[in-house]
């Protein structure tokens, strides 16, 4: 059964002579359980097909059906227990004034869970934190650690799938192990569905198992890793993308 | 003869609790080459960059026991002749054109009036120079970028316009810090080709700081790995996937691979020893 299913999707800002057509005719499917890679250059709307799914983008026409059920431009309560996302930079996405407790029990709170104090605890040992860092600051860790707490937020809910946009392309290369070893594991352990945004192709290649290329709003060719790794890609641009990240 | 002689460089910065080291005791020498500085964040490298301009601000403290530049110590000059050699002898680029141009002038009149400063020239004159500078840094319609505002450029085309500024007064040497990491990768190459090709008509020497290993590799001629404020480890560019340090052999490993698929990636383990080894000198 598919998870994600996204048909003539378009998205656009503004209106009139100043209208930007970010999202062109986008379609493809992701299966329960699968990994899906949005590749593409900044400006191509990958990120912004994410943020139609989530509603960030108000902007669009097509149908999004999201676990069987096809998504209004109102979202329902329950979509938000079903999709959540992650964004690309720590820094910027967690509360300064908040402590990791308030993060992870506002969150919990607003989704209608008792057991608040227990379900914190478990998150944060699920996101390889442990219990010493459920008082601090965000200032008070490191990049990877804070993409850590990202994670737990978005899995609060217990989704079942998750839009990851760009997740570690503001962290070191180290850190980026840790952190793809991490969204590996959850994914196994939860029977999770991904959705990625990267423009780093190696990182799609270890995490997805099929990928979309984007170029100026449209997708230029769906193809498995599998042809990726063997360099088999069709379309001029995805070749010339593959090419430049050799 | 070297252009640069870097010996026993030091960065501290006093806090309330204690003095923090950001470089101890880095030694290194550029020649005409590209010098390719990597590490992970906090590991000194733009400190490096910065300290040999002298750009670290008090209550930052630099000691180096010399920073030549073809012969006359840097540490030695005062604080109105390093301005003559700032720009003029030795340029930076830095990462992110978006927050080093100024967003309510020209393009035009921001390079004009950079050419101006270093040189006795004519509006027109340094116009037309203005001009070729875009050019060469294979900017198609240089004109219209002459006219235009910063916000209405591209990050490859902003970086490519700093890259011109840059080069205006021919300085000796260009310390570039993560000049293409808010770039994509197609454009990344075009910025990287344009620098090479710099290096080579010009004779320039290139220090390039960047984190992403590969594109080091790819890129420079010697490279500089540098950890906790040290230099752990010094080779030849084309021979860094055989690196021998632990630090480097891990973050090598670390990274996925399109060529290679693994389940899991190797995750750095950190030892103490790397932070207090002493640093390696790059002196040639």
């Amino acid at each position: 059964m598919s998870m994600l299913q996204i048909e003539k999707l378009n998205v656009w800002f503004g209106a009139g002579r100043d209208r930007v057509d970010a999202v062109k005719g986008a379609g493809f499917t992701v299966e329960q359980g699968a990994s899906f890679g949005l590749v593409g250059e900044s400006g191509s709307g990958k990120s912004t097909i994410l943020r139609a799914i989530t509603g960030l983008a108000p902007d669009w026409s097509g149908t999004i059906t999201v676990d069987g059920k096809q998504i209004s431009k109102a979202r329902v309560k329950t979509f938000y227990k079903t999709v959540q996302m992650v964004f690309q930079d720590p820094y910027a996405s967690l509360h300064p004034r908040h402590s990791v407790d308030q993060v992870l029990g506002e969150t919990l709170h607003l989704h209608g869970f008792r057991d608040i104090d227990t379900r914190v605890v478990k998150l944060l040992d699920d996101v390889g934190l442990g219990q010493k860092f459920r008082f601090r600051y965000p200032h008070q860790l490191s990049g990877g650690q804070r993409q850590r707490v990202a994670i737990a937020r978005a899995l609060a809910p217990e989704p079942q799938l998750l839009l990851l946009d760009e997740p570690t392309s503001a962290l070191d290369v180290s850190v980026q192990a840790e952190i793809l070893n991490l969204l590996t594991d959850l994914r196994k352990d939860r029977g999770l569905t991904y959705l990625m945004v990267s423009h780093d192709l190696s990182v799609v290649g270890h995490m997805c198992e099929r990928l979309a290329v984007m170029k100026d709003g449209e997708i230029v060719e769906i193809m498995d890793v599998a042809a990726l790794r063997g360099m088999q890609a069709t379309h001029p641009y995805s070749q010339h993308l593959l090419e430049a990240s050799i | 003869m070297n252009l640069l002689d870097v010996e026993n460089l030091w960065v501290r910065f006093p806090s309330r609790r204690g003095v923090f080291d950001a470089v101890r005791g880095v030694s290194f020498t550029l020649g005409r080459e590209r010098l390719g500085i990597v590490g992970e964040s906090g590991s000194g490298k733009s400190m490096t960059g910065r300290a040999i301009l002298r750009l670290i601000r008090p209550p930052g403290i630099v000691t180096a026991d010399q920073i030549s530049l073809e012969g006359v110590d840097l540490m030695k000059k005062s604080e109105r002749e390093m301005r003559s050699v700032r720009g003029q002898r030795i340029s930076m680029v830095m990462q992110d054109p978006k927050f080093s141009l100024n967003p309510v002038m020209t393009i035009g009149n921001q390079i004009i009036e950079a050419y101006r400063l270093h040189n006795r020239a004519s509006k027109s004159e340094a116009y037309a120079k203005s001009l070729e500078m875009l050019e060469a840094v294979s900017i198609r319609d240089p004109e219209r970028v002459m006219r235009a505002y910063p916000h209405e450029m591209s990050g490859g085309m902003g970086q490519r316009i700093m890259i011109a500024m840059m080069l205006i007064p021919n300085p000796e040497i260009l310390i570039a810090d993560e000049p293409t990491s808010a770039l994509d990768v197609s454009v990344q190459r075009q910025v990287l080709d344009i620098m090479d090709r710099l290096v080579k008509e010009r004779g320039m020497g290139l220090i390039f700081i960047s984190h992403d290993l590969n594109l080091v590799a790819d890129f420079c001629d010697r490279v500089l790995i540098m950890y906790a404020g040290r230099i752990v480890e010094i080779c030849d560019a084309d021979k860094l996937h055989d690196a021998q340090h632990p630090y480097t052999r891990g973050l090598l490993n670390s990274l996925p691979r399109l060529d290679a698929p693994k389940d899991r990636l190797e995750v750095l383990q950190r030892d103490p020893e790397w932070a207090d080894a002493d640093s390696v000198s790059g002196r040639v």
